[in-house]
């Protein structure tokens, strides 16, 4: 259990890296307790809401995004080094992201594919989670973080506990909602057996399969899962194609990738 | 830059100034001005975006992916990132969609558009007017207007959540329509929140109105979608405000993209021009088709049938979300819930383009499918790339006329002025280093 922050104001921080802002914005939509969180802690730096920063050392700092430029590299150990928690938020800090899929291809061809003038272009050939580079205190999950399980992290490390958020699958929420199963129903195929929880069954809830944006469950049973997919009609290489998004560089959705290749 | 300038005596006009970061925008990036015998020669803004190569790994996926895929492009605006998309896969397969479901597109538009509009206004910029670093400083002052703010966004995110799922990264949008069409009954309570956010919009607009205003003028070529029936948010043609016009078909024709070595983000041009798409563009094209209600406000707040004054941008803003609160009433309304909730759409080989307007301006998609439904290529022109050079001479003629300024004043109007077209870079950090070469 962490201990508790002093008791004067804790500051907090929060960075970004390779991402789209959705997960720094999701505390900014915490519409009913920005202020509140703003009068229980210092908000030290956080660029995309304020102009004013101040340096660290910094009592927590959260981070989004992921790691793809050598100077990214360097940033990332200076920020661990400036703050006494650091939790990541979001599948690309946790993950690597979307943006991990030049992982397994060429980036070289990704940029002249996309840039008239690729020599401009300045890169990592991966995209990696925070957690390859520095110690981690707390992974959130999510491409997006939920924003209530935020404001648990947040008021856990303000605590000093650690903390609650479930290490189960969608399953478990989609049952507490008492949903029925889109794929043994309808035969839509759906990633909650081996996604994590957190999202509380969104997908499922609006007829459609989970995407797996919360990223692998500890130890996913991939391989009885794409059993399932194939009987739900589709092939090697869409299955491999649905492993292949938000979270493609987890290391429990690697085996989930490579049908179809 | 600092590299070009001369040595010597001359060296000592040369200031080069590394500031703090540039906040209360999405993204990251620097300036650098050049100044020769006291005018500017150029004005760079440097976007450090890390290329994330969306266009080149949506190469073999299926046609109905791009959806949720291409909403990872940006958290502030996935919504027209889905539905730019969605634009162009239907018409590449040659999909009619209901339109029932082309009128729920626009109410969960609507929502971006209140919740990004209200980010913006409250968050991002209003703090630039009021002399605050931030909207929890401005709290201490005017808590009121900040509780405001927080409370229309949340009515933008509460339609978000309800239409989509969640208001970053909507789950309900596919090729086609939806998952899951919400009943009446699911929107009612919508229609409650929205009565109030009405009154919290129009009151944006007057507190907005009454900021101060730098007397300045845009004079790049405007450009926005037109649709002959409504204020054009989820689809339609282009207009410019020089009366010229195409169909979303000629896109590629008239715009064209190019790559400067100093940004990743890549520019754009119209027919060799620059230009500006967003607020001030969709405003001086199409105030007239706005709902009375919006029209009002805009009079009332001194607003003329064209602004091109970028400061300005924060009134038409809130103009836009007195709009889209209006047109998200009007609705759920008439809402009829379309069944099925999607078109059944079927691959074809073809090629598609989509338009929309995101909050911040114009959206364009392309993709090439194969017959078996995989893209071959995507192609991908956000707003901000099209305003690219249209911010940037905005940034050298402020930079001209405020030339004795101080680094630190001239730093925060640079500053300022980029926050007043609201760019959405989405990238990596966030520094905003100003170099200005004095010669």
């Amino acid at each position: 259990m962490p201990e508790p922050f002093p008791p004067s104001k804790p500051t907090l921080a929060v960075w970004k890296f390779a991402s789209c802002d959705g997960c720094q914005l999701s505390l900014l939509d915490c519409e009913d307790e920005l202020l509140a969180v703003a009068g229980s802690m210092q908000i030290a730096h956080f660029l995309e809401m304020s102009s004013a920063s101040v340096d660290g050392p910094y009592d927590l700092s959260l981070v989004e995004g992921s790691i793809t430029t050598a100077a990214d590299v360097e940033r990332i150990h200076r920020i661990r080094d400036d703050s006494a928690r650091l939790v990541t938020i979001g599948a690309c800090a946790t993950a690597g992201g979307v943006q991990a899929l030049r992982n397994f291809g060429d980036v070289a061809e990704f940029a002249d594919v996309v840039y008239a003038s690729p020599q401009y272009i300045d890169t990592l050939g991966t995209s990696t989670p925070i957690s390859a580079h520095v110690p981690v205190d707390f992974e959130l999950r999510g491409c997006p973080i939920d924003r209530r399980q935020l404001i648990e992290v947040i008021t856990a490390f303000l605590a000093g506990r650690t903390p609650n958020i479930p290490n189960t699958s969608v399953c478990t929420e989609c049952k507490r909602r008492g949903l029925t199963c889109v794929m043994v129903a309808d035969g839509t195929p759906c990633l909650g057996p081996v996604t994590h929880a957190g999202c509380g069954a969104l997908c499922p809830a609006h007829s459609r399969g989970c995407y797996g944006c919360f990223g692998p469950t500890p130890d996913p049973n991939i391989a009885s899962l794409a059993g399932w997919l194939r009987r739900c009609g589709m092939d090697e290489e869409a299955v491999g194609r649905v492993f292949s998004t938000f979270n493609v560089a987890a290391p429990g959705f690697e085996e989930g990738r490579r049908h179809g290749r | 830059m600092a590299g070009d300038a001369p040595d010597g005596d001359a060296a000592a006009e040369r200031r080069q100034l590394t500031v703090r970061a540039l906040a209360r925008v999405e993204g990251e990036g620097r300036l650098d001005v050049a100044v020769r015998n006291g005018s500017v020669e150029s004005a760079q803004l440097n976007i450090y975006e890390p290329p994330r190569f969306f266009e080149a790994f949506l190469r073999g996926r299926d046609f109905r992916e791009p959806p949720d895929l291409t909403s990872r492009i940006c958290g502030i605006c996935p919504v027209a990132y889905q539905v730019s998309a969605c634009n162009a896969l239907e018409q590449a397969c040659g999909a009619s969609v209901d339109r029932r479901v082309v009128e729920l597109r626009r109410l969960l538009y609507c929502g971006e558009w209140i919740a990004s509009h209200a980010l913006h206004i409250y968050f991002l910029h209003a703090p630039d007017f009021l002399g605050a670093p931030d909207s929890v400083a401005l709290a201490r002052s005017q808590r009121g207007a900040v509780e405001r703010g927080l409370a229309l966004k949340k009515a933008g995110n509460a339609i978000l959540e309800t239409v989509g799922g969640r208001p970053i990264h909507p789950v309900n949008v596919r090729v086609g329509g939806f998952y899951r069409a919400p009943t009446r009954t699911d929107l009612a309570p919508l229609a409650e929140t929205l009565r109030r956010a009405l009154d919290d919009a129009i009151e944006t607009v007057r507190w907005v109105a009454g900021f101060e205003f730098p007397d300045v003028r845009l004079e790049s070529t405007l450009m926005a979608l037109h649709h002959p029936e409504r204020y054009a948010i989820e689809d339609g043609d282009i207009r410019t405000s020089g009366g010229g016009g195409f169909p979303v078909a000629d896109f590629d024709d008239h715009v064209v993209e190019y790559h400067v070595p100093h940004s990743t983000a890549l520019h754009a041009r119209l027919d060799g021009e620059r230009y500006l798409t967003g607020p001030l563009a969709r405003y001086t094209l199409h105030h007239e088709q706005l709902s009375a209600t919006a029209r009002e406000a805009a009079t009332a707040a001194g607003l003329d049938t064209e602004c091109r004054n970028p400061f300005r941008s924060i009134v038409v803003r809130a103009v836009e979300v007195v709009y889209a609160v209006d047109e998200a009433l009007r609705l759920i309304e008439a809402y009829e819930r379309p069944e099925p909730p999607a078109t059944p759409v079927t691959a074809r080989a073809a090629v598609g383009r989509g338009v929309s307007e995101a909050p911040r301006g114009l959206l364009y998609h392309r993709y090439h499918l194969a017959a078996n439904g995989l893209i071959e290529s995507a192609n991908i022109v956000p707003p901000t790339a099209q305003n690219q050079d249209a911010i940037e001479a905005d940034l050298a003629d402020r930079i001209g006329e405020h030339l004795d300024l101080d680094d630190a004043a001239l730093t925060a109007l640079c500053e300022r002025t980029i926050r007043n077209h609201d760019p959405c870079i989405s990238c990596a950090t966030h520094f905003l280093d100003l170099r200005v070469v004095r010669r």
